[in-house]
């Protein structure tokens, strides 16, 4: 193909910027994943810091260094600086790295907006660390003490603090609406001759159906907070049943949006996973064509069960039947994607490197966390365990495993390939570790704790509890602090190491190892040929 | 494919998924009348709807309703608090089962930023039960800056359950400032003290 310039080419030859330039301007799809990546890991540290906050203090039953609204305004942030600050900005910066190198394309379909859709985040980021921070300085009103499901009436009362919130959420939607439009304008319009969907490496597909996801979803959250916005400041009663309206459609609104966005953090890491193990099993992907089937069918039953997290509210008897009925339905695709992963391992002539370890891990435990959901889903359980410690240990069985281990395989795996140097093998499983250990033994008691009658979001608790938080908060500092060493490993990867060839891993297959490592500025100018066995 | 027709296929897919991020934009807001449609429709019940439902399961039509209560409206503001302080009605006549807003209007006098609460009661005693407020400035206190004058919602119903032997009543609120600060840590929702 050749580069007679088109609506949304870049003309690539001009000189390249150099210094900030190159990065505040860039349209450059490496530098942008790159860019993505490096404010995911920064609100990964940020979030990770506030959690660990919340464990100190749950160490012990009392309170002893925050206050009630201190800690919930803490519980409220975490959630939001992991899920919209960290997972989905580094999902999209594996996407922006690795999708025109999988589908042979030269860039992003619209390198400017792509820019763009990076450098709202920053901003986006600062409004939602002002809304933790405004409260402490004078006049700057309440905490937000709501948790990051903003129910009103509670986050119709707080102060100014929620404003900003509700600007950075809309900020933040704008950007991840944005990166779904390209990714999709890119799947669909940029492949490489050839390459027909049902070709199409399993990353990108599941990257197709988050982003179809997102933007079916984003826009109703950016709806139901604006009407927030309006009940707080413009005297409407969306939610305010004073003045007719329904704090209960407010819900509903929110979970429209959030149950699909459970997928959308699970979705991308799925895909990785469904690289690496193939990598490592030196075996192509079991069940492709399932594979493809399986996430669809999570993302449209996704959309509508969303009522399993309000079974309380008092619906009829028929809509949380079918509520719960739907639910359960969607632990079939979900499990359908396990039985290929294992499939894949079978027989396989498998070795452990790091990124294997965790998809291994991501493997037993996503499948745990999956279970408790199912129990979750059963709705006389669910009222017992609604609003407990289970729901937290559920979430994050799924989350944990789910979505950011599954990052973290990613960036074991193609660290070596976007920076030319292999990273210290050793140093890695010494952090996989770690990792896996603290977070079950972060996690695992909550299980019982929820079980035994512990609710969330509450700062202090019954002496009875003492024993299983004072092991979760042990396992948090260690979990906490072991990602000090996932960042020294990634910045020595970064700074030197054994130089790494083009194929890095004997196993792997796929377009993205045909091209150097690391990649030169510039890829698949011209399209590659697509052979038969470089599908999936 | 040649770069032409790559161009005007991207511009169509951008364009079709730009139509359906406003399409999904409208649909929250759309929901708000679909939601109480599809309860209604299927049964499904909302809270709006419960609450209305019950009040028609009773055998209201005909009952209470069509009386006619009279409320007054009366303020009294304590020395120690520089503020004016007045309904903007002091007679309401109402139906008991409906929903009814009075505002108040406040001045601070001073040039200071001062805090008051007002403390509600009802005369006769035996209705003040049967006075839902659904949402009043009683229910928090209340900071005016130097000067500054606002005008406070109360939105109130008479519950058809009012016995039939009280026709008016008498809301009375007495404005002061409190005592003891307001708990720093306390949320504004925290300080829903009955009111
Ligand atoms: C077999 C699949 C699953 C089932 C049946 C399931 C079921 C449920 C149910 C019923 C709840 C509500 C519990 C309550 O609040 O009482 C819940 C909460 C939650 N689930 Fe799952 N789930 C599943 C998979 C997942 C996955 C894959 C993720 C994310 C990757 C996830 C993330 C969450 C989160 C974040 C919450 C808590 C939200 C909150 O209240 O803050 N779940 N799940
Ligand atoms: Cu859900």
């Amino acid at each position: 193909m050749s580069h007679t310039s088109t609506l949304h080419d870049v003309p690539h030859h001009h000189a390249n910027p150099t210094g900030w330039r190159r990065w505040l301007f860039s349209t450059n799809h490496k530098d942008i994943g790159t860019l993505y990546l490096l404010f995911a890991l920064a609100m990964l540290f940020m979030g990770g810091a506030s959690a660990m906050l919340i464990r100190a203090e749950l160490f012990q039953p009392g309170i002893q260094l925050l206050d009630p609204d201190l800690y919930n305004n803490l519980v409220t942030n975490h959630a939001l600086l992991m899920i919209f600050g960290s997972v989905m900005p580094a999902a999209a910066g594996l996407a922006n790295w690795m999708i025109p190198l999988m589908i042979g394309a030269p860039d992003m379909a619209l390198p400017r907006m792509n820019n763009l859709s990076f450098w709202i985040l920053p901003a986006a980021g600062t409004m939602l660390i002002l809304s933790f921070v405004v409260p402490f300085f004078p006049g700057g009103g309440s905490q937000i003490n709501t948790g990051w499901t903003l129910y009103p009436p509670l986050s119709i009362q707080v102060g100014m603090s929620m404003d900003f919130l509700i600007f950075a959420i809309h900020l933040l939607g704008i950007s991840s609406v944005l990166a779904s439009i390209n990714i999709i304008v890119t799947l669909l319009n940029m492949r490489a001759p050839g390459m027909t969907l049902m070709k199409m490496p399993i990353f990108c597909w599941t990257w197709l159906v988050t982003a179809f996801l997102l933007i079916l979803v984003v826009p109703v959250l950016a709806g139901g907070v604006t009407m927030l916005l309006f009940d707080r400041h413009f005297g409407t009663s969306f939610f305010d049943a004073a003045g007719g309206g329904d704090p209960v459609l407010f819900q509903h609104l929110f979970w429209f949006f959030g149950h699909p966005e459970v997928y959308v953090l699970l979705l991308p890491s799925i895909g990785v996973l469904s690289h690496v193990i193939p990598t490592f099993a030196r075996k192509p992907l079991f069940g492709y064509k399932s594979m493809v089937g399986a996430m669809i069918a999570v993302g449209t039953i996704g959309m509508v069960v969303w009522a399993h997290h309000q079974y309380t509210i008092g619906m009829s008897l028929g809509a949380v039947s079918y509520f719960m009925i739907g639910t359960i339905i969607i632990s079939i695709p979900v499990g359908l994607m396990i039985f290929n992963f294992i499939a894949t391992m079978w027989r396989g002539a498998m070795s452990f490197e790091t990124p294997m370890l965790f998809a291994v891990a991501i493997i037993l435990m996503f499948t745990f966390g999956g279970l408790s959901g199912v129990m979750l889903a059963v709705v006389p359980a669910d009222m017992q365990y609604h609003d407990s410690m289970f729901v937290v240990a559920h979430f994050h069985y799924v989350l944990m495993p789910g979505a950011v281990f599954g990052l973290f395989a990613g960036v074991f795996y193609w660290l070596p390939k976007w920076t030319g140097h292999m990273y210290d093998e050793r140093l890695g499983k010494i952090f996989f570790w770690i990792n896996v250990t603290g977070f079950n033994l972060t996690f695992f008691p909550q299980h019982f704790l929820g079980l035994a009658g512990m609710p969330r979001r509450i700062i202090d608790y019954n002496v009875m509890f003492t024993e299983f938080n004072v092991i979760s908060s042990i396992g948090a500092m260690i979990f906490g602090f072991s990602h000090l060493l996932l960042l020294y490993i990634v910045i020595k990867t970064i700074r030197g190491g054994e130089p790494a060839p083009s194929r890095v891993w004997e196993g792997a297959r796929g377009l993205e190892w045909e091209v150097a490592s690391p990649p030169p500025f510039h890829t698949w100018e011209t399209p590659p040929p697509i052979r038969q066995e470089q599908s999936a | 494919m040649n770069p032409e027709a790559q161009a005007r296929n991207k511009r169509r897919t951008v364009w079709l998924l730009s139509l359906l991020v406003l399409g999904m934009f409208g649909f929250g807001f759309a929901l708000v009348p679909l939601y109480d449609l599809l309860c209604q429709v299927t049964g499904i019940q909302s809270v709006s709807l419960r609450s209305a439902g019950e009040a028609v399961a009773e055998p209201l039509p005909g009952r209470a309703d069509s009386r006619l209560i009279t409320i007054k409206f009366d303020t009294s503001v304590h020395p120690n608090l520089p503020w004016d302080f007045q309904p903007l009605e002091r007679n309401l006549q109402v139906h008991p089962g409906k929903l009814y807003q009075v505002n108040f209007a406040a001045r601070n006098r001073s040039s200071a930023s001062v805090t008051g609460q007002a403390i509600p009661s009802v005369a006769p005693w035996q209705a003040t039960a049967f006075l839902n407020k659904l949402e009043c400035f009683c229910f928090n206190r209340q900071t005016l800056a130097g000067g500054a004058s606002v005008e406070m919602p109360l939105r109130f119903m008479i519950s058809p359950d009012l016995p039939p032997d009280i026709r008016s009543l008498t809301l009375s609120y007495s404005l002061m400032k409190p005592e003891t600060p307001a708990p720093v840590s306390a949320p504004e929702s925290a300080r829903h003290e009955k009111g």
